[in-house]
C-alpha cells in the first residue's frame, strides 16, 4: 500500500500550519487529522508530517509514542474504551474489561489497546472519560455508555457483529 | 617581598570581572556574576559551578558544561539558603551579631522540610549560603539515586561502563546497600543496534538527554529521542533510521553510564586495566586531542581529550576508529639492506657515506605530511647540505563544520614551516620524476609515502643509484628501496604536529615499537650527526628546543612550554 494525503487534505493542513508561528507547533493537530483519514498512523505518515514541518522524524515519533490516543497500528472496527479510573474502578470497570477480553478471547494480561484478529473489536483500558458521577463509563467508538452493565457490554459485541 | 615588578607595557586591561559574594559550607568565597555558557556567551553563574570554584564537587548527570543544560536528571539537588529582606524596608535582616539573617529555602506547605535546588540550572545570588554538605543534600541525593537505581538491572559485571559509570560512583558515595523496590523492574530493549558503531542498553539509561542534547546541538543531527512515556521512557532514533553521523562515539563518551556502547570497544577491555596517554589524532589536520587506551602494548581505543583550542571535547568517529592497522601483522619491522636483513648501524653508516659521496644536486627527498616536525626539520637539515630539492604528498579530503579539516595530514603546516615545501606540497614532483629520468637525480630519499602512486612508477626508481626508503607499513615503494629503515606509528613515539592553523602539539609515546622499528627522529637524528649537519641534542626535547631556535615561527617555542594543549604559533 502506497501512502498518498489526498489534495484536499493537504492543503488543508498546509493552511492549518501556517497559522502558527512555529510550524512545529502543529504536529499534534497534523497527527490527529492523519489518524482521523488513515485510521491509525504508520510509519510513513510521521515521515510525511515530519517532511511538512521541517523537522526530523524522531521529533514525531516521540509524539506519536507519548500520547495514547495516537495508533501505529489500525484498529478494529468497533472500538471500546472502557475507563479505569478512580470512579469507575470502583464501580466495577475491571469486570467490564475481563468480561469483554473474555468474550473476545483476548488477553488479560496485556497492557495497551488489543485488537481481535478478525479486525472486529479492540478493547482498551483508559484513564478517565470525564463522566465520573455516570460510573462505569465505556466508549464505543464515538457513543458513550454511562452506567454500563455487562448486558450493555453484550449488547455492543452482537450489535458489532453484524 | 621586596621584589620590584618592572611595570609591563600595560596591556589592554581586561574588562574587570564583577563578582558576587557567596558561602559554600560556611565558607566565604567570591565567585564571578557570569560565566561561559557551553557556547562560549556569559550567563549567571549557577550553584553548579560556585561550588566547583569553592573547591568542592556536585554530583551530576544531566549537566555537561559543553552541553545546553537540561535539568532532568535532579542529581545536584543542593540545599541552600538566602538573605532574609525586610519586606517594608527592603534591606537585609540582621542577626543579633550583625550578620544577615538566612532564610533555609524549604517546602512551602512543609516549612519543616527543607527544599534543594538544582545546582546545574539555578543561578546564585548575592549573600546566598550553599550547603553541598549538609545532611539535608546528602538525603535529596540517595533519593534521587534510589529513583534512578529503580528500574536499572544491575548489571555492573558485565557492563563496559564499569570503573568509570558515575551511576557505580555516585550509588559508592551516597547510595543504600538495600533496594527498597520490591515491584518488578519495567523491562526495556537490550542491545538494541542504534547505528553503525553504537549499540544502546536502555535499561541501564537514566534519560539524561545528554546524547540527544549532543547530537542534535553539537554534531547537527537531530537523530535521537525519548519515546513512551512515564517509566517506559526510552532513547531510542527513528525507526528504519540509523544513528549514524561522523561523531556518534562522543554520545559514548558523554553517557554517563553503560548505555550507550561502542561496537568496537564493547567487552574488549575492562576499562581500569588500560594505561592512559596523551596524544593527537593524526587523521586530518586539526590534531585532535586524543588519550590512548592501550594494555600490554596492544591499543584498544582512543577517546577524545579535551582542548578548546582545538577540538572542545570531542573528535569524529572515523579518526577514534584509525588504531588498528597499528597492530596489523605485515607491519615492516626488519632493517634491510637490497633485501638482506641488517643492523641499524650498518644501515645508518650506510646512509650517510652513500650521502657523503653523493654530489651536489644529485639528491631528492620526499617527505611525509604525517611525520613529526622534529623528524621533518632533520630531513630538511640533510637535505640543505646536498641541495636537495624536496617534497611532500598533499592529501585531500571533505572537511566538516563541526572538526575535520580538508587536509588529511596532519602535519601540513609542519611540511611548510620546515621548508620541506614552502608553498602547495606536490608541485616538485615533477621535477624530482625528470630529474631521475635525465639522470641528475641519483639519490632519493622516501619517508613514509609510497611515490610509486604519485609520478614517480616503479620504472624510473629503478634507475636510482640510492633509493632509501622509510615506512610503517609495507608497499610499492618500500618493495624497490636498496636501504629500507622501518619506522614508527606516532602512537610508538614522541614528537609534535603543527595542525592546520598553526597550533604545535606534542604528543607522548603510548606503546612500543614492533620488531627492529625506531622511532624516525632518532635514526635521523645519526644520519644527520654522521653529515655533520645537526647536533647537540640527545632527546627529543633537546631536538625540538633546537629546531624552535632555527625555524623562524616556532621562534621563542620551547617542548616543556607547549604543556598538554600545544601552543599557537603564526602560519
Ligand atoms: S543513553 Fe546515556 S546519554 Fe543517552 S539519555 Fe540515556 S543515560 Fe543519558
Ligand atoms: S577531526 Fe581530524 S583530527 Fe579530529 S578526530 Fe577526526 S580525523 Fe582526527
Ligand atoms: S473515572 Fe471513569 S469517567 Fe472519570
Ligand atoms: S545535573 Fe541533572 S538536574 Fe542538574
Amino acid at each position: 500500500m502506497s501512502f498518498s494525503v489526498p489534495q484536499a487534505l493537504e492543503n488543508e493542513l498546509d493552511e492549518l500550519a501556517s497559522h502558527y508561528p512555529q510550524k512545529r507547533s502543529a504536529s499534534l493537530m497534523f497527527l490527529h487529522a492523519l489518524q482521523e483519514h488513515f485510521g491509525h498512523l504508520s510509519q510513513e505518515a510521521v515521515d510525511w508530517t515530519a517532511q511538512k514541518l521541517g523537522l526530523q522524524p524522531i521529533n514525531v515519533y516521540e509524539l506519536v509514542t507519548f500520547y495514547p490516543m495516537f495508533r501505529q497500528e489500525p484498529l478494529g472496527k468497533t472500538q471500546i474504551k472502557v475507563c479505569r479510573t478512580l470512579s469507575c474502578a470502583l464501580a466495577g470497570s475491571a469486570e467490564l474489561r475481563a468480561h469483554l477480553i473474555g468474550k473476545l478471547g483476548l488477553d488479560s494480561h496485556r497492557h495497551g489497546p488489543q485488537t481481535t484478529v478478525d479486525g472486529q473489536f479492540t478493547v482498551e483500558f483508559v484513564e478517565c472519560l470525564a463522566s465520573c458521577g455516570t460510573a462505569p463509563v465505556v466508549m464505543v467508538n464515538e457513543d458513550l455508555l454511562e452506567k454500563c452493565s455487562v448486558a450493555d457490554c453484550d449488547r455492543v459485541l452482537a450489535k458489532g457483529r453484524k | 617581598m621586596s621584589n620590584v615588578v618592572t611595570p609591563a607595557p600595560a596591556p589592554a586591561a581586561p574588562p574587570p570581572v564583577e563578582k558576587i559574594r557567596i558561602k559554600v559550607d560556611g565558607r566565604d568565597i567570591e565567585v564571578p556574576k557570569m560565566l561561559p555558557d557551553w557556547q562560549g556567551k556569559p550567563v549567571p553563574t549557577t550553584m553548579l559551578q560556585a561550588v566547583q570554584i569553592a573547591g568542592g564537587e556536585v554530583p551530576h548527570y544531566c549537566y555537561h558544561p559543553k552541553l545546553p543544560v537540561a535539568g532532568n536528571c535532579r542529581m545536584c539537588l543542593v540545599e541552600f539558603g538566602t538573605p532574609m529582606m525586610d519586606p517594608a524596608t527592603r534591606k537585609p535582616v540582621l542577626n543579633e551579631d550583625g550578620t544577615p539573617k538566612i532564610l533555609r529555602s524549604v517546602l512551602p506547605y512543609e516549612p519543616q522540610t527543607p527544599r534543594g535546588a538544582i545546582a546545574c540550572a539555578t543561578p546564585i545570588s548575592p549573600g546566598m549560603e550553599l550547603y553541598p554538605s549538609s545532611p539535608a543534600t546528602r538525603q535529596m541525593r540517595e533519593a534521587v539515586l534510589e529513583s534512578l537505581l529503580i528500574n536499572h538491572p544491575l548489571d555492573c559485571p558485565i557492563c563496559d561502563q564499569a570503573g568509570e559509570c558515575k551511576l557505580q560512583e555516585y550509588s559508592v558515595e551516597h547510595g543504600q546497600a538495600a533496594s527498597r523496590f520490591v515491584e518488578p523492574k519495567v523491562h526495556k530493549p537490550k542491545a538494541v543496534d542504534l547505528g553503525p558503531r553504537i549499540i544502546l542498553d536502555d535499561e541501564r539509561c537514566i534519560l539524561c538527554t545528554r546524547c540527544i542534547r549532543f547530537t542534535k546541538d553539537i554534531a547537527g543531527d537531530d537523530a535521537l529521542g525519548i519515546v513512551n512515556r512515564g517509566s517506559y521512557n526510552t532513547i531510542a532514533a527513528a525507526p528504519g533510521r540509523q544513528f549514524d553521523n561522523n561523531y556518534t562515539l562522543n554520545t559514548v563518551d558523554l553517557c554517563p553510564v553503560g548505555a550507550l556502547t561502542s561496537k568496537d570497544f564493547r567487552f574488549k577491555m575492562r576499562v581500569w586495566f588500560l594505561k592512559e596517554t596523551k596524544s593527537l589524532c593524526n587523521s586530518c589536520g586539526t590534531g585532535c586531542n586524543i588519550q590512548v587506551g592501550s594494555r600490554e602494548n596492544v591499543i584498544h581505543r582512543f577517546e577524545p581529550r579535551e582542548n578548546d583550542a582545538v577540538n572542545s571535547s570531542w573528535m569524529c568517529d572515523a579518526g577514534r576508529l584509525n588504531y588498528q592497522w597499528v597492530g596489523r601483522s605485515d607491519r615492516l619491522q626488519e632493517v634491510l639492506i637490497r633485501g638482506a636483513r641488517s643492523t641499524w648501524t650498518t644501515a645508518v653508516a650506510e646512509v650517510v657515506s652513500r650521502l657523503i659521496s653523493a654530489p651536489k644536486g644529485s639528491v631528492a627527498v620526499v617527505a611525509s605530511a604525517r611525520q613529526t616536525t622534529e623528524e621533518l626539520y632533520l630531513l630538511r637539515a640533510i637535505a640543505a647540505r646536498h641541495g636537495a630539492i624536496t617534497d611532500s604528498i598533499p592529501r585531500e579530503g571533505e572537511g566538516d563544520r563541526l572538526l575535520v579539516s580538508e587536509d588529511r595530514n596532519p602535519n601540513s603546516q609542519g611540511v611548510r614551516l620546515t621548508g620541506i615545501a614552502y608553498t602547495e606540497m606536490g608541485i616538485r614532483l615533477p621535477e624530482i620524476a625528470e630529474g631521475i629520468r635525465a639522470g641528475r637525480i641519483r639519490t632519493l630519499l622516501v619517508f613514509g609515502e609510497d611515490v610509486t602512486q604519485y609520478g614517480l612508477d616503479a620504472e624510473l626508481l629503478g634507475q636510482l643509484e640510492t633509493l632509501v626508503v622509510s615506512d610503517i607499513l609495507p608497499n610499492a615503494t618500500t618493495a624497490l628501496a636498496h636501504i629500507l629503515l622501518p619506522g614508527c606509528a606516532h602512537v610508538e613515539k614522541r614528537g609534535t604536529y603543527i595542525n592546520v592553523k598553526g597550533r604545535v602539539q606534542r604528543f607522548m609515546k603510548a606503546v612500543e615499537p614492533r620488531g627492529d622499528a625506531r622511532p624516525e627522529w632518532e635514526f635521523l637524528a645519526e644520519i644527520a650527526r654522521g653529515l655533520g649537519v645537526a647536533s647537540g641534542f640527545s632527546t627529543i626535547e633537546g631536538l625540538f628546543n633546537r629546531m624552535a631556535g632555527e625555524v623562524p615561527a616556532l621562534a621563542g617555542v620551547e617542548w616543556a612550554k607547549l604543556g598538554d594543549g600545544g601552543v599557537t604559533v603564526p602560519v
